[in-house]
């Protein structure tokens, strides 16, 4: 909010001045600008450096598409750079019945969506009563929450693995769900911290008032405050969803094989191809299009919810202020 | 005086009882992992159909695993060399970026939504699909012949890491998303009145950096440093924690030496995580002692 005023004080000092100053002092704050960063000469750079990296930024994701729809002969022929002849939708037919796309995307989503709704909701308990309450010990309960980000799961893993065991858990999603819903997991300590920070800028005089008309602390929670933690929520419910839908390692160890993701997937990918169409006479094996198509097909339910969540991704700096002071 | 002794203790009642899941998590699936893991490591731990049954052997799998594994410190020691140059490259990188994001520019929302892109898509597989099919590096690096002048001009030991962070580039890249958006954050904390004071004083952009924006970003730095380490070091990307998983399936070494295996993997990463904090607290206090003569 505040910038507003200010940027608009930028665009039109430069005008006022210019007009009442010498020739030369115009051209030079035109070509320098006052601040170093509103003359036109290094607009241009900052615009070529960022058009360039987010072009760099871009490149494997323009690579992957632009591979995932040619067919053999553009793929070996190396006048075809970017845009193949044709777009050979074969690719993505095949890369589709390979991952068994369906089903696959259905246990993704089991073992993504269920683990972060538990974990965005025990989170943000926790980081309220960090956040708000007094009470002894808490620094060192605290110090100690943070500790738990520098563990590395592997550490950790082989227990927990034998743990799950004993109780039947695994081949389930339920390894995921169950520290989720303690506040454990994928990087709890990161999301706590999140709401932490997001909390502390709430005024206690909100809960104050709460707690004056007769409501207890859950209910000032799930009533008053959560409702206008929104942002907070929806940044922690999408980084815990993405994080669950990325992993991989711990997955592939839950799981075994009763269960599978599309990510994990894709390391199987050339096998399962292999499975499928030996002996059938127009495929004769696996190629670099089809790969791309599949992992295409792996993370585009992603793109597709960055698309739309785009925002709410980047507002995690506006709103939550992820680091605080 | 009575009546608020008692506030004060309800008070930290619903405080204990509001961050209860996380001390039962917490006792559940990390201190009890963690001790368990440890008490493994010094033990010949086997599964049999009756239980687990352990033996022990004091400080035997340590041993094993610098004396008579070739795999694991070989590939640990490649996996420091090729990763520890790499933070500070994330780091001075994602500061750029944040930088660059920051200024007021049109399409501001735009290069934000794609330099966020890569967290939404990063997992350990689909990376390594993208690295394998080439997808990584830039062509232009290739065709100017970069690799080779280096190779020409350097020692091999040299070389070998920096011809391996250009082949990366763009993994390196990659990894900054979340780091962006921390730095971000810590520029849109600074107070734009003192930048145009210092644009006042006549102050060039390239002195705004080091004497007000740097300072302000410092506590950012470490934030990120610590993130770009755990992040780096524990994403299932290295070719270590692969060996440790391997490990643990093995008849030979089974989990009492992969969990010795995983906690000289830990110790490594703490080792690592102290000697750049230690070295940018003191770099921080030297420039703050430079600053004030």
């Amino acid at each position: 909010m505040r910038e507003i005023p200010i940027d608009k004080q930028n665009q039109q000092k430069p005008d006022k001045r210019a007009r009442s100053l010498s020739v030369l002092y115009k051209a030079r704050s035109l070509m320098m600008g006052r601040q170093g960063n509103d003359g036109w000469l290094m607009k241009i750079i900052i615009y070529i450096l960022l058009i360039s990296t987010g072009f760099i930024y871009l490149y494997p994701l323009l690579f992957m598409v632009s591979q995932s729809f040619k067919n053999l002969g553009d793929l070996l022929d190396p006048t075809v750079a970017w845009i193949p002849r044709s777009f050979y939708w074969e690719n993505y037919v095949q890369a589709w019945k390979v991952l068994d796309y369906v089903k696959t995307l259905g246990s993704t989503l089991l073992n993504s969506v269920l683990p972060a709704l538990a974990q965005t909701v025990s989170c943000a308990i926790v980081g309220y009563g960090f956040a708000k309450y007094k009470f002894p010990g808490k620094s060192i309960l605290f110090g100690l929450m943070l500790i738990t980000f520098v563990v590395p799961k592997q550490v950790i893993m082989i227990p927990m693995f034998l743990l799950f065991k004993d109780y039947g858990m695994l081949e389930t999603p339920l390894p995921f769900i169950i520290p989720g819903l303690l506040a454990q997991g994928l990087r709890s300590a990161l999301f706590i911290l999140i709401y932490y920070q997001f909390f502390r800028t709430i005024p206690g005089a909100l809960e104050e008032a709460a707690q004056i008309d007769g409501a207890g602390a859950l209910k000032t929670f799930f009533r008053i405050i959560l409702p206008i933690s929104v942002p907070a929520v929806v940044v922690v419910f999408l980084f815990s969803m993405v994080w669950h839908w990325n992993e991989t390692y711990l997955a592939s160890l839950y799981l075994g094989n009763a269960m599978t993701t599309l990510p994990l997937e894709l390391k199987t990918f050339n096998d399962s191809f292999k499975a499928m169409y030996t002996g059938s006479s127009t495929v004769t094996d696996v190629n670099e299009s089809i790969r791309m198509a599949g992992t295409l097909l792996i993370v585009l339910p992603l793109l597709i919810l960055y698309l739309f969540a785009q925002k709410r991704f980047t507002q995690v700096v506006d709103s939550t202020g992820l680091t605080g002071e | 005086m009575k009546m608020k002794m008692k506030k004060t203790k309800r008070e930290a009642m619903i405080g204990y009882m509001l961050i209860s899941p996380w001390v039962i998590g917490f006792l559940v699936f990390m201190a009890y992992p963690l001790f368990f893991s440890l008490y493994m490591s010094f033990n010949k731990v086997m599964i049999t159909p009756y239980g687990i049954e352990t033996h022990f052997l004091g400080w035997g799998n340590y041993k094993d695993a610098f004396l008579v594994d070739v795999d694991f410190t070989q590939k640990l020691f490649l996996f420091l060399k090729s990763n520890i140059l790499m933070i500070p490259i994330v780091i001075v990188f994602s500061l750029f970026v944040a930088l660059l994001i920051n200024q007021p520019i049109r399409g501001r929302n735009l290069f934000r939504a794609i330099f966020f892109l890569p967290v939404v898509i990063t997992s350990g597989e689909v990376v390594q699909e993208l690295f394998s099919q080439g997808a990584a590096t830039i062509p232009i690096v290739e065709k100017y012949g970069i690799i080779t002048m280096i190779q020409d001009n350097l020692s091999p030991g040299m070389a070998g890491p920096i011809i391996g962070i250009i082949n990366q580039f763009i993994l390196i890249l990659w990894y900054s998303g979340v780091q962006i958006l921390i730095f971000l954050a810590g520029l849109q904390k600074v107070n734009t009145q003192v930048y145009e004071a210092a644009a006042m004083d006549g102050a060039s952009p390239w002195v705004t950096f080091w004497k007000i924006t740097l300072p302000e970003v410092k506590p950012f730095i470490l934030v990120n440093l610590i993130y770009t380490i755990i992040d780096l070091f524990t994403n299932g990307f290295s070719d270590v924690i692969k060996l440790i998983q391997d490990n643990m399936f093995k008849a030979n070494t089974g989990f009492g030496y992969a969990s010795a295996l995983a906690w000289i993997y830990f110790t490594v990463i703490f080792a690592v995580l102290l000697i750049f904090v230690l070295f940018f607290r003191n770099k921080d206090q030297s420039i703050r002692a430079a600053r004030r003569s």
